[in-house]
């Protein structure tokens, strides 16, 4: 009987410490976690296309929106933890509201849904939109662990693919057709060079498993899917190099499947495809 | 207790075997505790998992004296994040709160002697034990377990050990115990539809019931929906790996340099499937905690819960939307880009009604007198998390925002806050609060204090740096960050965060300690430790075998009436006819 007393101590009125450490630790947890924002601690590269600025905006508004959000109601939960511990108090007997209901409901609609509905400009730039017909063609071809970047070469034809010829250890890894002339010319590379400002579309494929063509710097993600081409493009306004990589599991050197996407003056892209064809 | 209990229904004699009683037990009390026994012994392995996970990303090259070779290779850390993301999702998320505690209290809370189908509910219990016996076999096939992740995409889980290590036996283990794990979670599903459907209490409407229980009826309708979807999903994967079809498999497949003969399955397709499980899934996971959470912070801020009705149709939105979104995983997949947009703005909806589950849980806080016990800290956990876990959901739900985020530490960051730990907060709630009806001792409330600082500024620590890694370009299932130059940088967060999880581990310690030490050793609880207002509260601690002990409860109220005025309690069970309700002069 008296252990059980015991129980009914810690049930009824405390101490203000177990409150006022949860109050802190919330508190302490939104200022470190706006200071990290506010301070940007961790900055993403610049976006280097248009596109990808358009993206940035609609995530500078959509942390906006969560953050004031965010901020509110955990100050607000960490008020109600300490206000409202036991002293002793008589709790209010209310079972709710329905005006606050109907006003909290519809303005998280609009909040939610129209914070949605903006962001389709920047989704539809992206996907809606398909590339200029004179933007510069790249097939974009992955396999375990690695990516190939084929371009037309100068008769600006594809060759044929033939999967029986597919054979990376004898120097043709998408399997060119080595009856077809049109491909005599394709320039086959490792890495991916496009002259700045100009469109490109990718057309990404995959051999074996699903990979995916990932660049920070452009903010555009994408499958590569067998069984699929999958258009994507870009126009890149700022000359440099960037990593590309695989964002999706695709086996044990998943982590090291990377190429690079250099971004190269007009003179400097003719060079490179001269350079290539040879 | 009441005078008005009505005559038992009928009930299953009690058992007198140790095997009847215990192993193949028809009682959903002892069923409930073999299920929750049988999360503890896979979240206890997840955790090992993860936190050799964390280790291996800080030191990549440690030696480590229980590995063959020494040293981790990339596809023994694989294995663990498909190994450590299965356990916790199937056999931790979905079966604790749903099996395990709503099995114990689902009868209880609406008055009945038993589930409506007591002999379903054992073999739906023992099918996840023989699915969780196939998992663990997979780490001892040769080639070991799978590397495909708990999302399996094919073709990588589809053509077997030419795709990788694992991807052989180890990946075909895996089907086969999803596949009985959906089996006995349809089993599951049905039997808590029926038994909510049919044995309610006289006056238990379903508007008089607790909000758990109501967070146990949409489970387990999203389950019965959901499960049947993954489960035919899996028999066509495992018929494209070992029987030649191509569901799933594409033509013209070739790895390293070797055609395959399949023809004109969709990858995509399974994307399709799993995440038309996977999405509601996420909700199976969390639902039972939201009515935990709703149902603690009612009692112990001893005040009625904020809009029951608002909080009880949430469920039900929730539950409805939770079928319409699963597109968000698919945004960067190759769907259609309309598709995807569709999928976005019925996302951002989704967040409406969790919206309103947060806002009615702080209206619940407010103006009460909140007592500071274990399981309403975890409570209270519970819903800061669900705050910093849902509002980042707001970021993946736009596909343009996800082009940047997508397959970064975000997500990882995202959903283990408001699915993962979350979901965890309201397992540990649920402990705590149940325990002395359970088992009829107290667990040590220092000792679940202790707990709950440590678990939650851990969570914190662990998950919080992992958003802001996410948005500068951390890519998420890397085995080592030596091959992608713009990855370094991040290292030290990683260390941080790896120290957290090893601290957070091993505080879980102190709960297995409280929890086990306290079986024997806690104080003696009463009836109604609590001071509560639902019906297990109304019965003996234990519960005898029939629950109510060959009476039965009518209820005359709804669940959470504390602090009702002119009554001498602060609080009114739902089982006191409203003239025995002692009242102040």
């Amino acid at each position: 009987m008296h252990r059980d007393l015991r129980i009914r101590d810690l049930r009824s009125k405390g101490s203000a410490a177990t409150p006022a450490l949860l109050a802190l630790l919330i508190t302490i947890m939104v200022v470190a976690t706006v200071y990290v924002f506010a301070a940007n601690l961790y900055p993403a590269p610049t976006a280097i296309t248009a596109i990808g600025e358009m993206i940035d905006r609609q995530y500078d508004m959509t942390l906006w929106v969560t953050g004031i959000v965010f901020i509110l109601s955990q100050l607000g939960l960490a008020y109600a933890i300490f206000r409202f511990r036991d002293r002793g108090q008589k709790a209010a007997f209310t079972r709710g509201n329905n005006t606050l209901e109907v006003i909290w409901t519809s303005a998280t609609i609009i909040l939610f849904v129209g914070l949605g509905l903006l962001g389709r400009k920047a989704w539809g730039e992206t996907r809606f939109t398909p590339a200029e017909p004179n933007a510069i063609q790249v097939e974009v071809t992955t396999n375990q662990f690695a990516f190939n970047f084929r371009y037309a070469g100068p008769d600006g034809k594809f060759g044929r693919i033939d999967t029986k010829q597919i054979s990376a250890s004898s120097g043709n890894p998408l399997g060119l057709d080595s009856n077809d002339p049109a491909g005599k010319d394709d320039i086959v590379v490792p890495t991916l060079t496009v002259p700045v400002n100009r469109q490109v579309e990718l057309v990404l494929h995959s051999q074996d498993v699903i990979h995916n063509f990932y660049v920070r710097e452009l903010r555009l993600q994408q499958d590569a899917v067998p069984g699929l081409a999958i258009p994507i493009h870009f126009t890149a306004t700022k000359i440099g190099q960037y990593e590309v990589v695989c964002t999706q599991l695709c086996g044990l050197g998943h982590y090291h499947m990377r190429s690079l996407l250099n971004v190269v003056s007009d003179e400097d892209y003719a060079a490179f495809l001269k350079a290539s064809a040879q | 207790m009441s005078s008005h209990a009505h005559s038992a229904p009928h009930a299953m004699p009690a058992p007198t075997g140790f095997i009847s009683k215990w192993v193949f037990s028809l009682d959903h009390k002892v069923i409930g505790i073999q299920y929750f026994l049988l999360a503890l012994a896979a979240v206890c392995l997840g955790i090992v998992l993860s936190v050799l996970m964390r280790f291996h990303l800080v030191w990549p090259s440690a030696h480590l004296p229980f590995i063959t070779g020494g040293q981790m290779t990339p596809e023994q850390y694989l294995a663990l994040v498909t190994m450590h993301g299965t356990i916790m999702v199937f056999f931790v998320l979905t079966t604790a709160p749903q099996s395990g505690f709503g099995n114990y209290f689902l009868p209880i809370q609406i008055g009945a002697a038993d589930m409506a189908f007591p002999r379903l509910n054992m073999l739906s219990f023992w099918t996840t034990f023989l699915a969780f016996v196939a998992i663990i076999a997979a780490f001892f096939v040769p080639g070991g377990s799978p590397i495909s992740g708990w999302t399996a995409y094919p073709p990588l889980s589809g053509l077997g050990q030419v795709t990788g290590p694992g991807e052989g036996w180890g990946q075909t283990m895996w089907i086969v115990s999803i596949a009985l794990f959906c089996g006995a979670s349809l089993m599951g599903a049905l039997n808590f539809i029926a038994t909510i459907i049919d044995l309610r209490a006289p006056g238990m409407t379903l508007m008089r019931m607790p909000l758990t229980c109501w967070g146990w009826f949409v489970t387990a309708i999203l389950g019965l929906l959901a499960f049947g979807v993954l489960l035919a999903a899996g028999v066509l994967l495992l018929l494209d790996r070992s029987a030649g079809t191509s569901f799933f498999v594409p033509a013209s497949e070739v790895v390293t340099d070797t055609l395959l003969n399949h023809k004109g399955g969709s990858p995509i397709l399974w994307q399709h499937l799993f995440w038309f499980f996977g999405h509601p899934e996420v909700y199976i996971a969390i639902l039972p905690g939201m009515g935990v959470a709703s149902h603690l912070l009612s009692t112990f801020s001893r005040k009625p819960i904020y809009g029951y009705r608002a909080m009880a149709y949430a469920m039900c939105g929730i539950g409805f939307l939770g079928f319409m979104v699963w597109g968000h995983h698919m945004f960067i997949s190759g769907m259609s880009p309309y598709s995807g947009f569709a999928f976005s703005v019925l996302t951002m909806a989704i967040g409406v009604p969790s919206a309103i589950k947060t806002f009615n849980w702080l209206g619940t806080l407010w103006n009460g007198k909140i007592q500071f016990t274990s399981p309403m800290l975890f409570a209270l956990g519970f819903v800061s998390l669900f705050i910093s876990g849902g509002l980042s959901g707001l970021f993946l739900a736009q596909p343009a925002v996800d082009n940047r985020l997508h397959a970064t530490y975000y997500v990882v960051a995202h959903f283990h806050l408001v699915m993962g730990v979350a979901a965890i907060f309201g397992i540990f709630g649920a402990t705590y609060f149940w325990f002395p009806k359970m088992f009829g001792r107290m667990m040590s409330e220092p000792l679940g204090k202790l707990h709950f600082w440590i678990t939650f500024a851990g969570a914190y620590c662990i998950f919080m740096p992992m958003h802001f890694i996410g948005i500068a370009g951390a890519i998420r299932r890397y085995a080592d960050y030596t091959g992608v130059q713009y990855l370094a940088q991040f290292q030290p967060v990683h260390k941080f965060m790896t120290i957290a999880a090893f601290i957070t581990a091993a505080g879980q310690l102190i709960f297995l300690w409280n929890f086990f030490w306290s079986l024997k050793h806690g104080a003696k609880a009463s009836d109604n430790p609590w001071h509560a207002t639902t019906l297990e509260w109304s019965t003996a601690t234990p519960p005898p075998h029939d629950n109510f002990g060959g009476h039965y409860p009518s209820v005359y109220r709804g669940p959470y009436e504390f602090s009702v005025p002119g009554v001498t309690e602060d609080y009114v069970p739902q089982h006191l006819a409203p003239q025995e309700v002692p009242r102040s002069k």
